[in-house]
């Protein structure tokens, strides 16, 4: 059972850096995996302002800049040197694994008995079901700010710019400028899931990062699944879906261990289970 | 008015494939007037339209609008002055986006995208109102995906979205040359009233001599790059069908 309750933990804690694939890969329809890179940012951030003593009210919004300059980086690369996404997106990523250990001094920062996101407010004497309704209550929140931004005119603008670009060029949008916010905002939410793992997991690590493209992609997957299936229109509804992907994908993951797969061969279990999530449905399809 | 003077395109320029889409073309296009352009393909009619909206830059010369030297701006710095119909209908619309919302960006062609939710009752009200106008029973379907509807649906559509916002030229690129007759019948005559009603500078290509015939009040053909014939109001009202077969003959 505390298996997974850990799962569910982990996957509120993966849905930020969910909703950013699913703005770049879905509403951008941009390859970005600058994500391994900004993910580890926001942790090492984290990890090194909580050893600095620094207040949740400074570091909340320096690991959303830093994770927004990241994405904007790879953005800029990306359009104004037209340089193909993936490779703008593996640049950065690179460039940021220097950047991190800078940032970090070393490749691990234990945070032992430091004050986090999860000792600021006491729901429960559970330090579990506390973690539980601080994390539910920041990814509700954070729902309510993209699916607001999506509704805007401006969220209607870049939800265009991925969908038809001769278009909302000619309706007077500059989409360079929209991708490199959308990239902004994506590895800004991609930051956000490294800020709340650290602190989740008690330490930053330099290789923290590697391969977690897969947990969003994976989450995103199984969400789009279900989001074609229901034909869901609404943005709300779409990011909930987004969510919950993130949390099925941690407790399948954690189903996968609770069968004995040796804990090494994690990362190939995740990348064959986001193979069969997105292999099968082509497989079914040519049968039928 | 569109002033275009001595505007040249060169494709991949100095390369083996080099291909000179524009040679040396000089037209001005007065205010009100609806220009109709005829021309084999690759006669460089496509072109000519990006070039006036700025989606592809010229090699030399100089564009005006009214005056002011555009000639350097890109397309969605002129989108103040122009809207487009493209030949492919997914091309005008963003289909994952509902009609609603494709009304509300257009809506917003020479305006700030802003944070404010702008699809508020009004205007839905307002947008049901003009698309009742076509007769074609989609104001009741406001909610529904772009993709979901037709190719004439979505080309009349974004006929409609052209004059949601200010606009002073509109420019059709083969409007129907991929939809069924009815439908491109329905959006030729949708094109002609809205350019009518308010008082556009419009550019339509086609390769339907019927509606070269029948739209319009000025008529070129191009080839080569080049103005070929150009036929004021006058003369292309004295014209026979006929007669423009005998161009492509
Ligand atoms: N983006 C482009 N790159 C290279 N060549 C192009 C491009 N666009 C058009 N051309 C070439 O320019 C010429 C004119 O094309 P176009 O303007 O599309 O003709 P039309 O619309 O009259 O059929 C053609 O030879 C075409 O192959
Ligand atoms: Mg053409």
């Amino acid at each position: 059972m505390y298996f997974y309750l850990t799962a569910l933990l982990l996957g509120l804690s993966f849905g930020c850096l969910a909703f950013g694939i699913y703005i770049s890969m879905k509403i951008f329809n941009i390859p970005d995996i600058t994500t391994d890179g900004s993910y580890t940012l926001g942790g090492a951030v984290t990890g090194v302002m909580l050893i600095h003593d620094q207040p949740t009210y400074i570091i909340l919004p320096s690991v959303i800049a830093a994770g927004a300059v990241a994405g904007a980086l790879t953005g800029i690369i990306h359009t104004k040197l037209k340089i193909n996404a993936l490779l703008a997106g593996i640049l950065v990523m690179t460039a940021l694994y220097s950047v991190n250990l800078a940032v970090m001094g070393r490749s691990n920062l234990p945070l032992i008995n430091l004050p986090t996101l999860f000792s600021l407010i006491s729901f429960s004497s559970n330090t579990d079901i506390n973690a539980f309704w601080i994390l539910s209550a920041f990814v509700v929140i954070i729902i309510a700010i993209i699916g607001y931004l999506l509704k805007t005119d401006l969220g209607l603008a870049m939800r265009a710019t991925g969908n038809s670009e001769s278009m909302v060029r000619a309706l007077g949008v500059d989409t360079d400028r929209m991708k490199i916010l959308g990239l902004a905002i994506a590895n800004a939410l991609t930051a956000l899931s490294g800020y709340q793992i650290t602190q989740y997991q008690g330490f930053a690590d330099i290789s923290m990062g590697i391969g977690v493209v897969i947990t969003g992609l994976g989450s995103v997957i199984i969400a789009e699944t279900v989001i074609n299936w229901l034909h869901i229109t609404f943005v709300w509804a779409s990011l909930a879906l987004v969510l919950g992907g993130a949390v099925i994908f941690q407790l399948v993951l954690a189903l996968t261990l609770s069968l004995g797969v040796d804990a090494n061969y994690l990362k190939a279990a995740t990348a064959i289970f986001v193979l069969l999530i997105v292999g099968l449905p082509r497989l079914t399809r040519r049968a039928a | 008015m569109i002033r275009l003077t001595d505007i040249s395109k060169t494709f991949n320029k100095g390369q083996p494939n080099e291909v000179m889409a524009i040679d040396a073309l000089d037209l001005t296009i007065a205010a009100g007037e609806y220009l109709v352009i005829v021309g084999s393909n690759g006669s460089g009619k496509s072109t000519l339209l990006n070039l006036v909206a700025g989606s592809i830059l010229p090699t030399s010369g100089t564009i005006n609008f009214d005056g002011e030297d555009v000639t350097r701006l890109p397309d969605h710095r002129r989108s103040k002055w122009i809207a487009r119909v493209f030949q492919n209908p997914l091309s005008g619309t963003a289909p994952d986006l509902s009609i609603i919302d494709n009304f509300r960006l257009a809506a917003l062609r020479t305006g700030h995208k802003g944070l404010r939710i702008g699809v508020n009752d009004v205007f839905k009200a307002r947008v049901r109102e003009k698309i009742a106008t076509l007769n074609m029973g989609l104001e009741i379907k406001t909610g529904q995906l772009m993709g979901s509807l037709s190719g004439g649906q979505r080309q009349a559509l974004t006929l409609l979205m052209s004059v949601m916002d200010d606009c002073n030229i509109l420019l059709l690129d083969e409007p129907s040359a991929a939809l069924d007759p009815r439908s491109a019948d329905i959006v030729m005559r949708t094109a002609d009233s809205l350019i009518k009603q308010f008082n556009l500078t419009a550019m339509l290509v086609t390769h339907n001599l019927k509606d070269a015939y029948t739209y319009g009040n000025r008529i070129i053909q191009m080839s080569e790059g080049k103005v070929l014939h150009d036929l004021s109001a006058e003369q292309k009202a004295g014209l026979m069908q006929n007669d423009l077969f005998g161009w492509f003959s």
